[in-house]
């Protein structure tokens, strides 16, 4: 399910890693070809699953050796048992969900911590794109209007709103442009951004 | 035949075992033989060996072909042999015909060394943990400890599974297709109606029929005909056969005129000539009675406590005798143990059957899996 090309993909697995202790048990969601699972498991030791819905993927997991099983992320996590792994990664692939508040609740149920990745509707090459009167395409949001998979994009203040809706709490957050850390005015100045979650009682 | 990926003329072997195999049912076999083939090179460390374990109707023949019957090609062909997903030029692979069987092996057709006479109804019921301990047994012959993958489909997937179970230190890899951990009572209900074609064929004699020199051809053909069905999926014999007719015309009687008629009963009169009643008999109740879980209070992850190996399991999208459900469910438990495991469903419109197919996507998933094996 990696809706989005990995461009900067080498960034996007450095931001995901500084979070992951060592040793930790990890499911990624949309792991695509497992790319991210190896380097995680390389760098930081990890033991998982990905998951996927694409039979390329699946082969390529296979060649990777990377655990992989198969199925739609729409349909839920049923297979997985509460609190079963320590993160649960759903990188780049939230705004191609369709059932968004669904797989959220899924992976703070399954997952100690959760950890999401998306492109940043609010960056400013976005806001122009539209202010200019067309709909954004970037190296982020590499689609035209009428192909594009991604169907729930939001800015970093629509996901931040979203989690406080639904007791999620941010651990951490990182919003990135390229390799550069943005730390001034995010929500204009920041492509991707990365959070880690987790669920609060009640 | 010039075949440059088959293993070519095969010979089949046998191998007598005379220590008393204690089987579920409390019955005592004191002496048996299995019939097997192989096919590749045991390495030096006999580290690089795969069972192949048959399914209901499946026997030891797995690939190529023989001298004296170069049609008679194994019955996965087109998934092992030099340059084939299981590659006989890097793996040592092993077929064996199930205890029961009606293919070498002792079964109800083969002579009771106490009686001189069929074993007929006097054979015990087999399960697949039965299965299982004589298989290990034949690799015990073979001089081999730990197979390097342990594999099979439908049936054959459920002693895949079972292996890893019985023996968790015997087995490094297992591959389950289109198998189930236990069959739905739907299962059970077209076992039994298959079983009960057999049992109410006149010709059955409660199951010594060798003693009359008849064969109980009704019954099996229709149980094969029943099968044949479920194994098939609505979509493929709508594709193969729709509403063909033979004559093109309606004749208004009870003789074939559809095409799926016509398919039906040619195989199921093939399978009546080859196949033993009770051995069918046999193959569908070890399906019905697998429930590694019913021991461990039906949680199939407590059963899987002790497994160590690593799994690929695989299912097929029109498989609706053994539904890609019931692959997620063996899926859950191996999971649950933080077992490492791949699973893929696999789109396929050839129902049940789609394990026996050559599908490009299907065998490049064997391929990879069992590429990343270190021997």
């Amino acid at each position: 399910m990696t809706y989005i090309p990995h461009t900067d993909f080498r960034t996007d697995f450095y931001a995901i890693a500084h979070w992951i202790r060592s040793g930790a048990r990890v499911l990624d969601l949309g792991c695509g070809e497992g790319l991210l699972l190896s380097y995680l498991s390389e760098t930081r030791n990890i033991v998982g699953y990905g998951v996927d819905i694409d039979d390329a993927n699946i082969l390529a997991c296979l060649n990777n050796k990377i655990n992989v099983i198969q199925g739609d992320l729409e349909f839920g996590l049923s297979i997985f048992e509460s609190k079963s792994f320590d993160y649960v990664i759903l990188s780049q692939t939230l705004q191609a969900m369709r059932n968004t508040n669904g797989i959220i609740k899924e992976m703070m149920r399954v997952g100690k911590e959760g950890i999401i990745t998306f492109p940043n509707f609010g960056h400013w090459r976005n806001r122009l794109q539209i202010a200019c009167g067309r709909m954004p395409v970037s190296k982020t949001l590499p689609y035209q209007w009428f192909d594009t998979p991604n169907v729930h994009l939001c800015t970093l203040v629509d996901f931040e709103n979203f989690c406080g809706q639904h007791n999620v709490r941010i651990l951490e957050r990182r919003i990135m442009n390229r390799d550069h850390q943005i730390i001034f005015a995010p929500n204009l100045f920041g492509a991707l951004a990365f959070y880690r979650l987790e669920q609060q009682e009640g | 035949m010039q075949n440059l990926t088959s293993v070519g003329i095969v010979t089949s072997q046998a191998v007598c075992f005379d220590t008393p195999l204690h089987l579920q049912s409390g019955a005592v076999l004191d002496s048996y033989s299995l019939t097997y083939e192989t096919y590749g090179e045991l390495n030096a460390t006999k580290s690089n060996a795969i069972l192949i374990c048959h399914a209901l109707s499946g026997n030891h023949h797995v690939a190529g072909y023989y001298a004296d019957n170069t049609q008679n090609l194994g019955w996965w062909d087109n998934m092992v042999g030099p340059g084939k997903p299981i590659d006989t030029r890097k793996f040592f692979v092993v077929g064996v015909n199930n205890l029961g069987g009606c293919h070498g092996s002792t079964g109800p057709s083969s002579i009771n060394p106490r009686t001189g006479k069929s074993y007929g109804a006097s054979f015990p019921v087999v399960t697949v943990e039965d299965w299982v301990e004589t298989q290990v047994r034949l690799i015990n012959h073979l001089g081999i400890n730990q197979l390097a993958v342990i594999m099979g489909g439908s049936l054959g997937g459920m002693q895949a599974l079972q292996w890893t179970l019985s023996f968790p230190n015997r087995i490094r890899h297992s591959i389950v297709i289109a198998a189930a951990a236990k069959l739905t009572a739907q299962n059970i209900a077209f076992n039994d109606v298959a079983r009960q074609a057999i049992i109410t064929d006149q010709d059955f004699y409660g199951g010594d029929y060798y003693l009359h020199d008849v064969l109980p051809r009704r019954g099996l053909r229709l149980a094969r005909m029943l099968g044949h069905i479920t194994y098939l999926s609505g979509d493929s014999m709508a594709k193969k056969f729709g509403r063909e007719l033979r004559n093109k015309k309606f004749n208004f009687d009870f003789n074939v005129e559809f095409e799926i008629e016509s398919y039906l009963r040619y195989q199921g009169d093939k399978f009546a000539e080859q196949f033993d009643a009770n051995t069918y008999l046999i193959m569908t109740k070890a399906l019905d009675y697998f429930d590694p879980a019913r021991r461990y209070n039906n949680n199939l992850s407590n059963a899987f406590h002790s497994v160590k190996a690593k799994f690929l399991v695989l299912s097929f999208t029109t498989d609706w005798r053994f539904p890609s459900e019931h692959s997620r469910y063996i899926i859950k438990a191996l999971v649950d143990n933080k077992l490492d495991v791949s699973y893929a469903e696999i789109t396929s419109s050839h129902g049940h059957d789609s394990f026996l197919m050559e599908d490009s996507h299907y065998h490049e998933l064997v391929r990879a899996y069992v590429n990343n094996i270190i021997i």
